[in-house]
């Protein structure tokens, strides 16, 4: 489904990329209107049946430990001294938060349903948005969306500049210093690692398998599907508990649908947001703004010609008035 | 063609200048795309905080292109219906067009790219960013030399 790009052949630069296109084709554009959610898989987690086991915090674990960074130490000297080093490495184990090494973890809410106190348990990762800004807007090509709506980063050619994580309104992405294209590169001035996130076991579901998360759910909290019919379920299920959806709407759309019976705005009261732990905020579509001027660049050279005849028409009528 | 409706100067001072701040923007933001203005200090200057933030400076250059999409196409019609019989093309001229023509075409393609729905591969895409700021790279060293050398992009013919 995807090919993983060697550093070396990165470094060989422009000639590798050409040869990629030339044997790839250039692509074509699908429907700019929006995703296409018959291709795109979207994943539904009814949050009212998680009993927070974390049985996919392990699952992921093992399924993606192959993934997780080896980084060499002593760390590059850095500059400048702002640069901050983010090393994961010896706490490994943590798993109430993102990290490196935790692509997905169980965020706990204390809420109230009819009146009665009681603790829901939230599975947190990777939303994959529909439009990813962090891989629309990564300057070198290093995450990806494939064309299963599943956004991953590559590990061989990230420099960990950490931009996806700023761009990414849930700060998903995370970084560990001392791996990665950098050190082969300028590791003092530039880059300072790889981020990682959940790629949602892009290799098993591309042989079409079920990611390691769903699949060793006792609980069957997680369902996965195309996601016009994810969203489907989404509302049947919302309608059926009285329940909430988050990640319809949220970036322009997510392919990762939460179905809450309590508000959002109560849930995120309740959990514990910060660093690696993401809020439940609504978000607005990030990549919308800009998106939205694409038609001007359009109707931009138009308006160009158009002024440059209308300066010869008004040079012709000054010259023939003064003839 | 009337020679009163020609005038010599390719581009009024005003067009010169409106071309120059917008390419100069657009290298700047187009550089912010990195994450360097931070990690730099530059972000650090006052009034410069924005440098570092990517949603700005991502909008900023989208607004960039488009005007010097307006200019590109205004100077160009404006070159072949009232100059083209007075003036050519040098070849610094001529290198700086091609220049920009790969880079318009590669940004174009980038902004196709971050549409919703739109499905690069990922070997296009790092062609795509890498040969957009490659191209702006040649093009800064060129016009850097036609300034010191007083080259111009056209000539009386």
């Amino acid at each position: 489904m995807e090919t993983q790009i060697s550093r070396r052949s990165f470094l060989k630069g422009g000639m590798a990329a050409a040869a990629g296109v030339a044997a790839a084709g250039v692509p074509g554009s699908q429907a700019l209107a929006g995703p296409d959610e018959s291709k795109q898989l979207a994943t539904l987690i009814d949050i009212s049946k998680c009993v927070g086991c974390e049985a996919c915090v392990d699952a992921c674990s093992e399924a993606n430990a192959a993934k997780y960074p080896d980084p060499q130490k002593p760390f590059p000297k850095m500059y400048p001294n702002r640069v901050p080093v983010e090393d994961w490495s010896d706490k490994q184990d943590v798993n109430d938060r993102l990290t490196p090494y935790n692509w997905l973890f169980i965020q706990h809410a204390d809420v109230e349903i009819n009146g009665e106190e009681r603790e829901l348990t939230i599975p947190r990762r990777c939303m994959h948005c529909t439009n990813p800004p962090c891989v629309k807007l990564c300057p070198w090509g290093a995450a990806q969306q494939l064309e299963n709506g599943i956004s991953k980063i590559d590990s061989d050619i990230c420099l960990g500049g950490s931009k996806c994580k700023k761009v990414c309104p849930w700060d998903i992405p995370q970084r560990q210093t001392g791996t990665g294209l950098y050190l082969d590169l300028m590791p003092s001035m530039a880059g300072n690692g790889v981020m990682y996130k959940c790629d949602r076991c892009y290799k098993k579901v591309a042989e079409g398998e079920l990611p390691a998360c769903i699949e060793a759910c006792p609980e069957d909290v997680q369902t996965i599907g195309p996601r016009e019919e994810i969203i489907k379920k989404a509302h049947a299920l919302a309608k059926e508990i009285n329940g909430y959806i988050y990640g319809e709407e949220e970036n322009g759309g997510t392919n990762t649908i939460y179905v809450s019976p309590v508000p959002f705005e109560d849930l995120n009261k309740g959990i514990e947001t910060g660093k690696g732990k993401p809020h439940l905020k609504p978000v607005d579509d990030t990549m919308a703004q800009a998106n939205h001027l694409a038609a001007a660049m359009i109707i931009a050279p138009v308006a160009g010609i158009a002024a440059a005849i209308g300066k010869y028409f008004k040079r012709s009528n000054t010259v023939n008035k003064g003839a | 063609m009337d020679q009163n409706l020609v005038n010599t100067r390719v581009v009024s001072r005003p067009v010169r200048w409106l071309y120059l701040t917008t390419t100069f923007f657009l290298i700047l933001t187009g550089f912010g795309q990195m994450p360097i203005f931070k990690r730099y200090y530059v972000a650090d200057i006052p009034g410069l905080g924005w440098l570092a933030e990517f949603f700005v400076t991502h909008y900023i250059h989208y607004l960039g292109a488009i005007v010097l999409l307006a200019l590109v196409a205004y100077i160009t019609a404006d070159y072949l219906i009232l100059k083209r019989n007075s003036r050519r093309l040098t070849a610094t001229g001529n290198s700086r067009i091609a220049l920009l023509v790969g880079i318009l075409v590669s940004g174009g393609l980038l902004v196709v790219r971050n549409l919703t729905g739109t499905n690069f591969s990922h070997k296009f895409i790092i062609f795509l960013d890498v040969t957009h700021l490659g191209l702006v790279m040649v093009f800064l060293f060129v016009s850097l030399y036609c300034l010191i050398l007083k080259k111009h992009w056209t000539t009386e013919r």
